[in-house]
């Protein structure tokens, strides 16, 4: 390679340039929001103005049985919705994977509820949900499961139960999306050896495509536990985080403590607990990445 | 390889009913909903049927909200200026990535995936503080320029994938018979990557069209500013809502973005998934 190709391919000035903008731009928007939501933690802000405390929101927040109650009840709602995600998604694709007529169809159909607006899915489920007049108490009614009507949303188990229907409609179809992709991705040769081999649907499906797109199913696991974890919209337009508290997770507790009380310090303090979880999830995450790529790149 | 005999095809075909029903009764039900007269949704015991559907309510929601035409105009200005800002600040860092090798690459490409994973949920006080000092609450910046932060990440990893696929000897070979950084980026990338900055548009606009809840409840109380969503949501709110008129009012703000998926979904689905699902 000449001198000139060179100082064409490794300009390190020119390389941060180019990234500067975008680099600045979320330094400011999120970097420096999280610096300052570590420095709140530790001060009673509020509307009135702020003073230091050292850790007493955090003092506060750790022994209040409340909290504690959130935490677990925020792993038991991520738990339930992450498996319904992975196992209704697995199904999907196998099923979309099956070499039928329309299969390409049924492909866009499962899109929607991914690509549409949260918010104005959620307005559908609310409609659905509703004791009198949904079309899920009226299934209930008419069949006699239910003998009147019932509020899914109004008593604290079905509320539960109901806000993760909601967002395992949201998550399953890019769940679906991307294990067909990883299944499209499976070598054509492996099957038809294992088919000549004489090896039955079943065997071929658990011995070589679930192998195969096992790198695929941890990874989704872990970001849609991150994106669970992270739901807002779902939980805040069908409950609330009611009845009673009883789909209060800790994201939508620290929007009250901070939006709804104007209790800046407390919710900062919640914030930043959400914060390091996520940061040990990403750090899982990234660490598995980095595996699957180093073995890709070995071969 | 081998064929599926009728009672596995009837297997599979009303297994994927199963799934669809699932995946679409919300909008399927909405969009019966909209037909329905009023009195016909609140009918006690439950009934499946009405005889008389019409379109009515998509003529009436514009008396019901009012602001419901700005509301759609709102969105579809908010999801463009995100999207549009998002190529600005992401074409460059992308191509950067795509090409040059630098000290901290790998690992700042790693943080910028960490940066996905927070939602602006948690930053939401920082965030109010920064826009309030900067005057811009109840504004459509108030909406815009959290919403172009938290869409760059996946946006510089979507196009740097495009920006490798480009053939480096191309610009190697134009570097060397003496044309400049500005000829190579205006007649060899800017037209060899068309398409991949269309998809990547695409996508912003989709995310920035999805995201318009959160920041537009929390940082803009204006009504002349609201996307639809929170516009909608206001209404649910009160005392009688008029459900027929909300689920056609609420269709009637997805069917662009559905649209524009349908006719591009294919080269979304691809970009999205080739990252993490490479061989």
């Amino acid at each position: 390679m000449n001198k000139k190709l060179r100082s064409f391919n490794s300009p390190t000035f020119l390389a941060y340039a180019l990234i500067a903008p975008a680099a600045i731009y979320i330094l400011f928007i999120v970097a420096y929001p999280i610096l300052e939501t570590i420095r709140l933690s530790f001060t009673n802000s509020s509307l009135a103005g702020e003073d230091y405390v050292g850790f007493e929101n955090y003092e506060k927040m750790l022994s209040s049985k409340k909290f504690n109650k959130i935490v677990t009840r925020t792993f038991v709602w991520m738990f339930f919705s992450v498996s319904l995600k992975l196992f209704i998604g697995l199904i999907g694709a196998v099923l979309l994977n099956a070499n039928l007529k329309g299969r390409s169809m049924f492909r866009v159909l499962i899109m929607p509820p991914w690509v549409v607006p949260i918010a104005i899915g959620m307005l559908g489920w609310l409609w659905l949900y509703n004791g009198y007049f949904g079309i899920i108490a009226g299934v209930g009614m008419h069949t006699g499961i239910l003998d009147g009507p019932f509020g899914f949303l109004a008593y604290k188990q079905s509320a539960f139960i109901s806000t993760i229907i909601a967002d395992v409609w949201v998550g399953t179809p890019m769940v679906t999306v991307f294990f067909l992709a990883a299944m499209q991705g499976v070598p054509k040769d492996l099957y038809e050896a294992a088919y000549c081999d004489g090896a039955s649907k079943w065997d071929r499906f658990y011995k070589i495509t679930l192998p195969q797109i096992t790198p695929v199913i941890i990874t989704m696991s872990i970001l849609s536990a991150i994106w669970t974890f992270n739901s807002f919209e779902i939980i805040w337009i069908l409950t609330e985080g009611g009845p009673r508290g009883a789909t209060t997770t800790l994201i939508i507790d620290t929007y009250k403590q901070a939006l709804g009380n104007y209790k800046f310090g407390r919710g900062a303090a919640r914030a930043v607990v959400v914060m390091i979880l996520l940061t040990l999830f990403a750090g899982c995450y990234l660490a598995l990445l980095a595996r699957i790529n180093k073995k890709i790149s070995h071969g | 390889m081998d064929k599926y005999t009728f009672l596995e095809k009837l297997f599979i075909y009303s297994a994927i009913f199963i799934f669809m029903t699932f995946i679409l009764l919300p909008f399927v039900e909405m969009f019966y909903a909209s037909l329905r007269p009023l009195d016909h949704l609140f009918r006690s015991p439950y009934q499946f049927y009405s005889d008389d559907l019409s379109f009515w309510a998509y003529r009436e929601m514009w008396n019901t909200v009012p602001m419901l035409g700005r509301y759609i105009f709102n969105s579809f200005f908010l999801a463009s200026s995100v999207a549009i800002l998002t190529l600005l600040f992401v074409i460059p860092a992308a191509y950067s990535y795509a090409r040059f090798n630098f000290p901290f690459k790998n690992s700042s490409l790693y943080i910028l995936l960490a940066i996905n994973m927070f939602s602006g949920a948690v930053l939401l006080i920082p965030l109010y503080k920064v826009l309030r000092t900067f005057g811009l609450l109840n504004s459509y910046q108030a909406m815009i320029v959290p919403g172009v932060a938290f869409l760059i990440p996946t946006a510089i990893w979507l196009l740097k994938s495009y920006f490798e696929k480009i053939p480096v000897d191309l610009e190697e070979a134009a570097f060397v018979d003496g044309a400049s950084r500005v000829q190579i980026l205006r007649h060899i990338i800017a037209p060899l990557s068309t398409p991949g900055l269309v998809v990547v548009g695409i996508y912003a606009f989709i995310g920035a069209y999805a995201q318009q809840f959160l920041f537009a409840i929390t940082f803009n109380q204006k009504k002349e500013y609201m996307p639809i969503p929170s516009g909608l949501y206001e209404f649910i709110g009160y005392q009688s809502v008029k459900w027929n008129e909300m689920m056609a009012a609420s269709l009637v703000g997805i069917a662009p973005v559905l649209i524009l998926f349908v006719f591009l979904q294919k080269y979304i689905v691809e970009g999205l998934t080739a990252g993490a699902v490479k061989n």
